[in-house]
């Protein structure tokens, strides 16, 4: 007998928005809930508390707040980069290798021309960043525009040759000799680091993140190029038909990529950390894919992901710290989330129907 | 010479065993980019429940702790395969964002139980196994005197023995026929009444278990029975990528090639004369050899060595 399976599956396109978000935020507290009692079980402590202490970790001095901002911006405009490769379905794993060549310019000008007057310098590293980085994305990008190369392996692969050339100039550049790093560059001049803006250190880095994070929705939604994106990353063949040159848009979006991923390294040299090492980029290349992805390559949104994820960071490192436990903690809980958001797309883009309710239906 | 061959081939047969899970893995359409998170999984649930044991009695039974330790590992990793086959097939997310979160997770929960264990445990220091460690550093009796074979455990041999099933798992029987099929063409393979679900969902999880095992030889073995949180692991879970590719998708190429690749990481140390910068460029080695494989493949397009045709893509049976 033919027997209607128990439950189907059909696609939904018309979920207001607000119903999407609510699953979202249902999503993400469900699984705070699964983490609070992990960490229970682990380490018996209150959840509701250890939350607390999480929000006091990111947020309890002013210090702490810029901090979150500064990781906060460095993630977004990472993700910011990734957002047009991504739109056109160019899965640009590389943002790790992007953001190291990009530091390792950076750092290149500041100890090679801290001659030059400080804005001339800013300049000058700035274009080097953009360039190294746009260079490191050019490559994959012709390999996939010509022979049609699978970018997630080739991009992944750039990312150790970034990281072993950055051991290469870290262990040319050490300072002091033998310590195995660069130390702070321009440690007691200054040279090439970012001017503090009404006296806020991290301000210039906020302004520069904004200004692409709304300069790139403007370009993803209402350029021309924004709309070759879209066509090319839906169906290649449509783009085609209809006259885009599918080549020259791979080429030219993964130039932009590369270059704000390498803009990024910049920001974290020079921004943020002043020194350059194998850790500049930390993974966040990897984790401002999933920030993209989320997002929906909105980059409005990404805001939020991102102070999600950076806040969770932030406090679970508070807790490791007062509760001597291990800090990769947050990476725990982080992937706990993630699997969940994850997962909660599935009922934004499908309706259940169960057979009973089917039957109704036909009835 | 024979510590280079030595030192590769124990280096080599980490990356083996992660790349052998994930050709299959990848043999049926999924490109887990989770294999380090796997990896991770794998070496840590070996490591906590062989503490476990060796804590709670004071003459742990070495062959005991060889079995907890396989048997913890192989748990952790299908649990980490599951994860991503229930996202990605079931419920229907990305597959590179699955897959990457996977590694997220995984690094997370295996450096927190490998940096906190001891302290929750009530001990103090290093989390450490030795008589579990000694089990898996075991050389075979007859080989112990052969150069080369003289530090070898058992896991090197299972690795080999591994691939070689793999090899005639996917090229001679039915099963391994329709496996690549799914990989191919998932909706081809439907339409020959071959269940894609259930494919995908065993052969992630059954790569995964493989995979896994590279962690667990890396703890057991390689770092003889203990916790590093220095991120080699991760390091070694994307050389694993690079070898399935280097391997073009066939597990007895992997053998050679994980050995080669152990060679390219470890020549460095064998050429007289390099400042300790040059030494880290020649650390790309095996990464520049797979670019170069990875291009050649990608001009040639043989279709014996290419990837699955649908790999990295999603198949659902209404969507066609």
């Amino acid at each position: 007998m033919n027997k209607e399976p128990f439950i189907r599956i059909s696609r939904r396109d018309d979920l207001p928005i607000w119903k999407a978000w609510l699953i979202r935020i249902a999503a993400v507290i469900i699984s705070l809930i699964l983490c609070g009692i992990i960490i229970y079980g682990l380490v018996k402590l209150n959840p509701l508390k250890v939350y607390i202490t999480m929000w006091q970790g990111a947020f309890s001095t002013e210090k702490r707040c810029w901090i979150t901002i500064r990781d906060c911006m460095m993630l977004l405009c990472i993700g910011v980069g990734l957002a047009p490769a991504f739109r056109m379905r160019f899965w640009n794993i590389g943002a790790e290798g992007q953001i190291l060549v990009g530091g390792i310019a950076t750092a290149a000008c500041m100890l090679y021309f801290k001659s030059l007057p400080t804005p001339l310098l800013l300049l000058v590293m700035l274009i080097a960043s953009v360039t190294a980085g746009a260079l490191w994305g050019l490559v994959p990008a012709l390999f996939k525009a010509r022979w049609e190369t699978n970018e997630t392996l080739f991009t992944l692969m750039m990312n150790y040759i970034a990281i072993q050339l950055t051991s290469f100039f870290v262990s040319k550049w050490e300072n002091p000799y033998g310590s195995n790093s660069v130390g702070i560059i321009n440690r007691t001049s200054q040279e090439g680091w970012f001017p503090s803006i009404f006296g806020q250190q991290y301000l210039l880095n906020v302004i520069i993140v904004m200004a692409l994070t709304i300069g790139m929705f403007v370009y993803l939604k209402y350029s021309k190029h924004g709309y070759e994106i879209a066509v090319t990353g839906e169906s290649e063949r449509t783009a085609r038909y209809i006259g885009i040159n599918v080549r020259r848009t791979i080429i030219r979006t993964m130039l932009l990529s590369g270059g704000i991923c390498g803009l990024a390294g910049f920001v974290a040299v020079a921004g943020a950390s002043h020194t350059i090492s194998t850790s500049t980029a930390g993974g966040r290349g990897f984790t401002a894919i999933i920030v993209a992805w989320l997002a929906k390559f909105n980059t409005f949104v990404m805001i939020l992901v991102a102070l999600l994820l950076v806040v969770l960071e932030k406090g679970a490192a508070e807790i490791a710290s007062i509760y001597s436990l291990s800090e990769y903690a947050s990476q725990m809980i982080e992937g706990i989330i993630l699997f969940f958001i994850l997962g909660s797309e599935f009922f934004i883009n499908y309706r259940l129907i169960f057979r009973s309710k089917a039957k109704e239906v036909q009835a | 010479m024979t510590q280079l061959l030595q030192a590769a081939i124990i280096f080599g047969t980490v990356i083996l065993f992660g790349a052998i899970g994930e050709i299959i893995t990848e043999k049926s359409g999924n490109l887990n980019l989770g294999v380090p998170g796997i990896m991770y999984l794998g070496g840590i649930a070996g490591l906590v429940g062989t503490f476990f044991y060796e804590s709670s009695c004071a003459e742990p039974n070495v062959f005991l702790c060889v079995v907890i330790a396989l048997v913890c590992s192989i748990t952790a990793s299908v649990l980490g395969g599951l994860i991503y086959s229930f996202l990605t097939i079931t419920l229907r997310a990305n597959q590179n964002v699955t897959g990457l979160t996977l590694t997220i997770f995984g690094s997370g929960v295996a450096n927190f139980f490998g940096g906190s264990l001891n302290k929750l445990a009530g001990g103090v220091g290093q989390i450490s196994v030795s008589a579990t460690s000694s089990g898996f550093c075991k050389t075979l009796p007859f080989l112990r005197n052969v150069s080369v074979f003289s530090s070898l455990g058992f896991m090197v041999y299972l690795a080999v023995a591994l691939a070689i099933c793999a090899t005639l798992f996917l090229t001679k029987t039915r099963r391994g026929l329709n496996l690549r099929a799914v990989g191919e063409n998932p909706a081809t393979a439907d339409a020959a009444g071959i269940n894609v679900t259930r494919y995908k969902y065993l052969a992630t999880c059954i790569g995964a278990a493989i995979s896994g095992l590279g962690g667990l030889y890396y703890t057991m073995d390689y770092i003889k029975g203990t916790w590093a949180n220095d991120g080699s692991i991760e390091s070694l879970g994307w050389l694993a990528v690079a070898l399935v590719i280097f391997a073009r998708w066939k597990p007895v190429h992997a053998i050679w090639g994980s050995y080669l690749f152990g060679i390219l990481f470890w020549v460095y140390l064998y050429i007289p004369g390099l400042s300790r910068s040059s030494m880290e460029l020649f650390k790309a080695l095996p990464y520049v050899v797979t670019f170069i494989v990875l291009i050649a493949v990608s001009i040639h397009k043989h279709r014996e060595s290419n990837g699955p045709a649908a790999l990295g893509l999603s198949y659902f049976r209404e969507d066609r």
